[in-house]
Order: structure tokens, then sequence, then C-alpha cells
């Protein structure tokens, strides 16, 4: 966990106090001397970031991906290319003047080595470094593994800017045509991990590492784990319905829904196949699309246990059940599709406005519910491991989409470029 | 497996059974063996066994009646697999599906070797999801319907495609009227079809 520091604060109470406080805290790993978190800011404006051109065949293309993603993680401004930074007189690293007077509170420098990148994150106003560490770039640059480990470092320089860490270093797995796709978080490598069969509701595991989906088949449906190259197993065989699964927090069950002729309940299965124990009390409702709470005890879904669907949360056995919002009018007639956050403080889930469903999101403390979208019809929100940005399934520009929205901004911006791709999922964080 | 389904399971074995029996009745009518009895009388033996081979005839001759022509089967098929419409949000059988249900419940009661799988399907309105479990129930009710018309259970499998397989494309009323059905597909046991008495 790291600080972030007004610049007005810091003249107030006097630095010299401040990092000796700072340097009690575990959290603390730099050098003497040195802050976490960048001095910027006034009115709570965004810190200005200039990422400096990187030299060698490939310092454009990691350039280009860093800027990128500083900027999808909403959190600070990035300075155009373009920017005239004028190189530094002398034996000092930076211009800080000359940066100062661009708007520019941290310059991010990369240099690629042998294998690898040394990033550098220099303190406009305390003119200094502020952090530095050389991570490896491992396969040829523009492969799967450099992009992911390219993601990693906007992600670690995200972090020593603001103190949280960006989100860049994942995917998100998606249908689309029948099939389950992954794509990169900055919707690069779109890729179809299944073959052509009726396969829906994706949902990864707590490790990144595999995903769990539903297939329709002609004789009923059934669940699959995948590994992220398509390799999959069959846990659930098809019998009656089995939909919307989802895995536990400690990745060890799946939950889903089962149909037969008495409706449908929740229930859970080991990640690996076998007896499943029932966790709704639907009494002959339809209960599906589970979601759990990050530490297992409480769940949210979708029952039409009342006459219509609406989104419910209850204790992880199914007791306790209570309608998750209360209808502020009667146009919400319908409600659901739960996705709980990963710091466990917020559910989006989608209500029908106007004959559309739009994406909303409510804060558990305090049971205030925020819509998230209006423009097209928007479904299936599901969030991003920073608990902050929430991809949904949007018809906007008309065929179904998938997009990012900013929970806190509203900023949106579009994901897939293929139509007709909806029900996705958003991985954990893949670089630490 | 939950306990409740201990319950459904007896009555698909009761309902089963109940077909059995009915089978045996019809198809396999073995006369009382003419044999069994000393000949008294030759004339009346000889009248008994002219008696018994004109019955097998006229029963031969009922079954080519009964067993269907190619239009008439094509027929059959039809009736048996148009789709019955649901309302919105809703697995209640409503009246028009009553009738193409009722219609029917001849053909699978006098074709007992007919098996057939009932799809649910809704329209695009509702959650990807939650559509599946209402595909379901609509195939569920639509079932039930037959079953307690007399129609084993064992008969009739159920799935649901949910909003996933539309019938009509469109977002409109109509393509959404369509897409709220149970379809019917003839899995086995349709190769003679028979046509119901009148």
């Amino acid at each position: 966990m790291s600080i972030r520091f007004r610049h007005s604060l810091l003249q107030y109470a006097g630095r010299a106090l401040l990092l000796s406080l700072l340097a009690g805290t575990a959290s603390l790993r730099a050098q003497p001397g040195v802050r976490l978190g960048l001095i910027y800011g006034e009115g709570g404006k965004r810190p200005g970031i200039f990422v400096l051109p990187v030299a060698g065949a490939a310092g454009d293309s990691l350039r280009t991906i860093v800027m990128r993603d500083l900027d999808f993680g909403d959190r600070v401004t990035v300075l155009p290319k373009m920017t005239a930074l004028p190189s530094p007189a002398g034996t000092a690293p930076i211009d800080y003047a000359a940066a100062a007077r661009l708007g520019i509170n941290g310059v991010v420098q990369l240099s690629l080595v042998a294998g690898g990148v040394n990033i550098v994150l220099y303190d406009v106003a305390a003119k200094q470094v502020l952090q530095r560490k050389t991570t490896s770039l491992p396969g040829g640059p523009g492969s799967g593994t450099w992009r992911l480990a390219a993601h990693g470092v906007s992600d670690l320089s995200e972090e020593w800017i603001t103190g949280e860490r960006g989100i860049a270093a994942s995917r998100l797995a998606y249908v689309a045509d029948g099939r389950i796709w992954l794509i990169d978080s900055d919707g690069a490598n779109p890729v179809a991990i299944t073959s052509s069969a009726r396969a829906l509701s994706p949902n990864f595991h707590p490790n990144g590492q595999s995903v769990v989906y539903a297939t329709l088949e002609p004789a009923g449906s059934a669940l699959y784990v995948t590994d992220l190259h398509g390799s999959s197993r069959r846990v659930v065989p098809p019998s009656g319905l089995n939909i919307s699964p989802i895995f536990t927090p400690d990745g060890a069950g799946i939950a889903y829904a089962h149909g037969d002729d008495f409706g449908t309940e929740l229930y859970v299965v080991g990640a690996g196949g076998g007896a499943s124990r029932r966790i709704s009390i639907g009494r002959g409702s339809d209960n599906t699309s589970p979601t759990f709470s990050p530490d297992g005890r409480r769940i949210a879904f979708t029952s039409g246990r009342s006459g219509r669907p609406d989104v419910y949360i209850a204790d992880q056995d199914g007791t306790n059940a209570d309608v998750l919002a209360a209808l502020s009018s009667s146009d919400q007639a319908y409600r659901s599709s739960p996705d709980w956050s990963p710091d466990g403080r917020a559910i989006v889930f989608q209500s029908q406005l106007g004959g559309r469903f739009q994406s909303m999101m409510i804060t558990l403390r305090d049971r205030a519910v925020k819509q998230l979208t209006t423009e097209g019809a928007n479904e299936d929100p599901a969030w991003a491991p920073d608990a902050r940005h929430v991809v949904v399934s949007s018809t906007r520009t008309g065929a179904r989409q998938l997009w990012v929205l900013d929970t806190e901004t509203g900023r949106a911006r579009q994901l897939t470029a293929a139509g007709g791709a909806r029900l996705a999922a958003w991985s954990p964080r893949l670089v630490r | 497996m939950p306990r409740r389904h201990v319950g459904a399971a007896l009555v698909l074995i009761s309902l089963g059974l109940g077909a059995c029996k009915k089978k045996q009745v019809e198809v396999a009518p073995v006369p009382t063996s003419p044999t069994t009895a000393p000949a008294i009388d030759d004339a009346a033996a000889r009248r008994a066994r002219e008696a018994f081979v004109r019955d097998s005839i006229a029963r031969a001759n009922a079954a080519a009646a009964a067993s269907a022509s190619a239009a008439e089967a094509a027929n059959l098929r039809a009736i048996l697999e148009a789709p019955v419409l649901f309302e919105y949000d809703a697995s209640d059988v409503t009246d028009d599906a009553r009738a193409g249900l009722d219609a029917k419940l001849p053909i699978l009661r006098t074709n007992a070797a007919l098996r057939i799988r009932i799809s649910g399907h809704t329209d695009a309105r509702g959650s990807d999801e939650y559509n599946l479990a209402l595909g379901l129930r609509r195939a569920a009710s639509t079932r039930k319907y037959l079953s307690d018309r007399g129609i084993a259970v064992t008969r009739i499998d159920i799935v649901s495609f949910g909003e996933e397989r539309p019938a009509a494309t469109g977002d409109d009323d109509a393509a959404f009227a369509k897409n709220r059905r149970a379809e019917f597909e003839i899995l086995s046991g349709a190769d003679a079809l028979q046509v119901p008495p009148k």
C-alpha cells in the first residue's frame, strides 16, 4: 500500500517528518529517502505522466503499450508522444523544470536490456528517482508472453505513480459465435479456445489459468473446464440444465445452476467434478447466475422466486436470502446477472429500464444504486480485478460488443471489434 | 441426486409399466388355443378354424389400413412437431397450446414406440442465463401436460436452449411471440406410424 501526497500537504507537514513515518511501514521496500507515490495534484487533478521514447527495435511497441495501458487505467493523464521534453543539460537525467512547465508530474523511462527492461520513475516535483526496477520481457517482441510482461510493466508503473496496481496484465473471456474467446485487456489477441459448440458463460479460476463454461448439447447442457489453450475436460455431464458456472473463491469448487422438472437451483460441485451439493432454496423457482463475495461467505444470484426475476443476496448455504436492491420505480421489472466486486464492496447487475437492460452498481455499505449505462442495451456487467472497471456487452454502436466502463468517471472504451460478443468475465491480474 | 427425484423416478417406473401392459394387450392378441380341447365335433372344429382365419385376415386388413400412407405419416409428423407458444416470462400452457398438445396426444397413444424431445425456447428480452431456466420450465410444463394425460414421462426428454436458437429474427413483438415456444423432435419409433382410430 502506498500513499499519495498532495504537494501543499508536504509543504505544510515537512517532508522529513513524513519520510520518517513512512520508513516504519512494512510496505516501504525502497531505498531510504525515496517515497512511494508521486508528488502531484492540486484539487484532485490526475498526475501528468510522460513516457520517454524507448530505444531499440521493440522500443516503440513497448512505449505504445505502456502509454495506452496507463491511459486505460483512468488514474493518470498520459502526455502525447510528441510532447517536446528537452534533453537535460549536464548530469541531470531529466530536465525537471521543463517537465514541470509541460504539466508533467512523473516521467517513466524504459530501457530495453538483454531479455528485459529497466524501468525508472522520476518524480518531477521532488527532482529525483522515485522507483526503479529491472524486469524480464520473455518471448519475442509482440508475442503473447512479451505483451503480457509489457502490460505488467504498465501495472507496476501505475502502482508506483498512484499506489494502485493497474489491470493491464489481465485477459477477458467471452462468448462469440457459440465459442469461448480470450482477449487481452487492451483488445489485442482475440483467440477462440473452444470449437464450434454452443458454449456459454465463461468464468476464470482464481489463479487465472483455467476457465469454466457451459455447453448446450442436444440432450442437455454440460459444464467444462478448459486451460487457456483450449484443452478441456467435462466436470458435469449433460442432464437437464447445467448453466452459469463460476469457481468458488478458493478455486476448489464450481457453483452453477442445475434445472430439472422441479425448477432450477444452485449447486456446488468439486472443481474436478464428482457429487454436487445444493446451495439455494428456491422451492421450485428458477435460480441462476451465482456470484460469491470474495471471502466466500455470501452469494448473490438471479431468482424468480417472487414471480419475476430479481437479484438476491444470501449466505453461501442459501439461507437468509433477501432482495439485493429495493425497486426505485415500477419500471424495473426485471433484474438479473449479478457480479460481486473483487474488493467485496459492490455488486453490478442488469436492470430492465424502458424495455432494455442497463448495467447498475450497488454499494453494499449503504445500498446506494448507481446506473452505469444509458446508451443502447448494456448487459452482463463483470468486474475487473481493480474493482473499479466493469466490462459489459453493449449495443450502443449496433451489434453487441464488449465495452469497458470506468465506474468512477463513466468513461467507456470498446474492447472487441467483431460483433456478437457477450457474457464476458475478467481474469485476475496475471502478473504480480 | 436430490431426494425428491426418488418420487419422480417411482412415477416414471409406474407410468412405464402401465404403457407396457397396454402395448402387450394391443399388439399380441394370442388366441386361446383351439387345440387344447379334444375334437368332439369335426365340423365345429373346422368352423372354429375358419372363423379364426377370417378374424386373422380381418385383423391384417385393419392393420394395413391403420398403417399410415406416406402422406398420412407426413401429416402425423407435422402434428407431432408443431411448436406451441407461450406468454412473456411465463411457462403456463395456454389455451392455444392446449389445442396443439391435444392434437399430439392420440398419435402418441396409438404409437407407443414413439419417443420425443421437447426443447424450451424464449424470446431475446431476458437475461441470457435466466432464459435457459425459463426455457426448461416451458419444456417441463409441456411434458407435464402430456404425461398428465397418460403419455409416459420416459418417452419424453426435455431440454432448453433459452434464447440461443430463435425461430424468428427481429426485435418486434411478432418475432418475440414466435420465439417463446416449445419445439418437438421425434427421437425414435416413427418408422411405421399408425393413424389413431377416429
